[in-house]
């Protein structure tokens, strides 16, 4: 059953990641995107089903659920045809992240739940999402930045290849941050109970994720503007890379 | 019923002849009444007459006397599906001088609903008016701006997104600059400042805007409160140098230099937050736009053929209509005839009526299906032909 769900999933954020390529295909993609949202929504409720508890504790698993997560933020903006080329850089990156997870086993049915407590599934499930809306935030700087160098070097396909308006990247991208923060203060909260609760030291995954909701916090504290806010966004978000990536492994046994 | 176009348009017609022969909405109208079921749209580009049962040559004599001479070899006309095909085309806007220009599709339905066309006309054109509609959605023909003026204001929309609230500053009140300043207008963009060399033409056109005109010299001291600066002036030296740029901190700002000497320092360009288009930027991004739009009218002819070819079917169904008319007509007749000589009860009558209704509609539906299926094929008028003869409908005055 699982099985069944993955390839479908897959299979539609891929069409979604290079549909998007072309004006003609952009409706197509964002159907892709529909499509393959709704498969892997199905997939995780199989996982939860089979599962006794959290079914996403090993950092495989984490990473399907952070997939899910970032695009079902990107579903928000994903269906507007002027954030067309948005696509371009959200679906591209979560075909990869889902193939890792299936890699990593983070696909598979019925394994075993390390989560029982409602407190580490809402800690998990809040900087998840903090964490997606940062993966967002990150996409639309990076679209922001392409923008600003079409403009500057004034390419002569600016009106052929539109992208979405500066302004409007950079407005979207300071409210992603401004609602995924407090995500990651509240998950980070949670943790830092349970920690206190145990007694126990941080680790390498906490203490990136704090220097994490520092960059942000600042980004919200100085609300800077232009290449400096969409260069801070994605600093911010390859604090997140090294979080989900490199240093969720040892975290999560 | 015939479909014609008579007419002349940019391809083959100068200015100088178009001009006499264009005629105002009201005067179109009339001329299309006059000759009957025709419909005469008319613009700066074009001057078509549309006629349907009417002599072509009355058409051609109207066109003339607007001309006041002979129009040999300026005038075309075209028959039939060639005539809709056209309409087609003028509709989406494929053939204006501007590929898909948006303005002919309102001038295509202005003349259609001034004048109370017959059945093909009114068919042809409800038809144009939605290929037009179609290829206006399903490509992006119509797109991007097709003039300097109208790409600044575009670019600003690149920069800012919505331009309702935008603050413009206006430096000099040359015409293309005055272009681009509507342009931005038209899009929600406020014209604050006019600044000029010579105080009566900014002042008039800083009324026409609802802005303030201000010395040349203050040009500097405005940059803070605007967004946008379009500047074109005859000024041999720049106008406004990097020195006078104040820094950027929240909010972007956009300079359009479309003078020749250029008005703005290059420099400025390269201020953080500054973003600079001069004149052969402008005509780049429009030398580009219409390529795209080219490569869109691909698309767009591959709507208007497919539409063309729609209604071509309806025309060839149109010779089939009569006979099936007739056919049912008989057929009816007789049931008819046969049930009034019939003597049973009311009940029973009303049981024979729907039991017969139904038989008759039976046998005839499959070849009602194939007469329309041949209409669209060249056995149509066959098909028609043959049913008249075989049911003696003809003998019938059917």
């Amino acid at each position: 059953m699982v099985e069944a769900l993955f390839w479908p999933a897959l299979l539609a954020y891929g069409e979604a990641a290079v549909a998007y390529a072309s004006p003609r295909t952009a409706r197509a993609a964002t159907w892709g995107v529909r499509l393959g949202w709704l498969a892997q929504s199905a997939l995780l409720a199989v996982q939860a089903a089979r599962a006794d508890g959290f079914p996403w504790s090993s950092w495989a698993g984490s990473l399907n659920l952070f997939v899910w997560l970032v695009v079902s933020a990107y579903l928000i903006w994903g269906c507007r045809p002027r954030f067309r080329l948005l696509g371009l850089a959200v679906m591209p990156l979560a075909v990869v992240l889902f193939v890792v997870a299936r890699l990593g086993g983070g696909t598979h049915g019925g394994s075993g739940a390390a989560y029982g407590s409602a407190f580490l599934v809402l800690h998990v499930g809040l900087v998840l999402a903090a964490f997606a809306g940062f993966t967002l935030a990150a996409a639309l700087a990076g679209v922001y930045l392409w923008q600003e160098r079409r403009l500057k070097s004034r390419a002569p396909d600016i009106l052929r290849l539109r992208l979405p308006p500066l302004q409007s990247l950079e407005r979207l991208t300071w409210r992603t941050v401004l609602v995924s923060l407090p995500l990651l203060t509240l998950g980070l909260l949670v943790g830092v109970l349970r920690l206190r609760r145990d007694h126990a030291g941080i680790d390498a995954l906490e203490a990136a994720t704090l220097v994490t909701w520092l960059v942000y916090g600042g980004f919200v504290a100085l609300r800077p503007t232009g290449r400096r806010a969409a260069y801070l966004a994605l600093g911010g978000f390859a604090l997140v890379v090294l979080a989900r990536l490199v240093l969720s492994a040892g975290h999560f046994t | 019923m015939t479909l014609t176009v008579v007419g002349l348009s940019h391809h083959v017609a100068p200015v100088e002849l178009r001009e006499r022969v264009t005629l105002a909405p009201a005067a179109a109208a009339d001329l299309a009444r006059a000759l009957g079921d025709a419909v005469c749209l008319s613009t700066c580009n074009r001057t078509e007459l549309y006629l349907s049962d009417v002599e072509e040559a009355d058409a051609v004599v109207a066109l003339e006397e607007l001309a006041g001479k002979p129009l040999d070899g300026v005038l075309y006309r075209l028959h039939e599906d060639a005539a809709a095909l056209h309409l087609f085309r003028v509709a989406a806007g494929l053939d204006s001088l501007v590929p898909g220009e948006g303005e002919i599709l309102g001038q295509v339905r202005d003349a259609y609903e001034s004048v109370t066309p017959g059945p093909v006309l009114d068919r042809v054109f409800r038809q144009a008016l939605g290929v037009g509609k179609r290829v206006r959605t399903e490509t992006a023909i119509g797109e991007s701006p097709a003039s300097v003026s109208a790409a600044a204001a575009a670019l600003a929309a690149q920069v800012f997104g919505d331009l309702r609230g935008r603050r413009v500053l206006l430096v000099g009140a040359g015409r293309i600059g005055e272009l681009a300043a509507s342009n931005l207008a038209s899009r929600g963009a406020e014209i604050a400042y006019v600044a000029n060399r010579t105080g009566e033409a900014g002042s008039a056109l800083a009324h026409r805007f609802g802005g303030e005109a201000v010395p040349l010299a203050e040009i500097a001291s405005r940059l803070g409160n605007v967004d946008v600066v379009v500047s074109s002036t005859s000024a041999p030296e720049p106008v406004l140098r990097a020195a006078d740029v104040p820094a950027r901190r929240r909010a972007p700002l956009f300079l359009i230099d479309i003078a020749v000497p250029r008005d703005i320092d290059p420099a400025v360009g390269d201020l953080p937050g500054c973003f600079l288009y001069d004149i052969d930027d402008l005509e780049a991004v429009v030398a580009e736009t219409l390529a795209g739009r080219r490569a869109e009218a691909q698309r767009a002819e591959q709507l208007v053929a497919e539409e063309a070819e729609r209604f071509r079917s309806w025309r060839a169904s149109l010779d089939v209509v009569p006979a099936i008319a007739s056919l049912r007509a008989r057929a009816e007749e007789i049931r008819a005839a046969e049930l009034a000589k019939v003597r049973v009860s009311d009940d029973e009558r009303r049981t024979l009526e729907s039991v017969t209704a139904q038989i008759l509609n039976k046998l005839l539906h499959l070849p009602t299906v194939r007469m329309k299926e041949a209409a669209v094929t060249a056995d149509g008028v066959a098909y028609a032909d043959a049913v008249r003869h075989l049911f003696g409908l003809d003998d019938e005055g059917g």
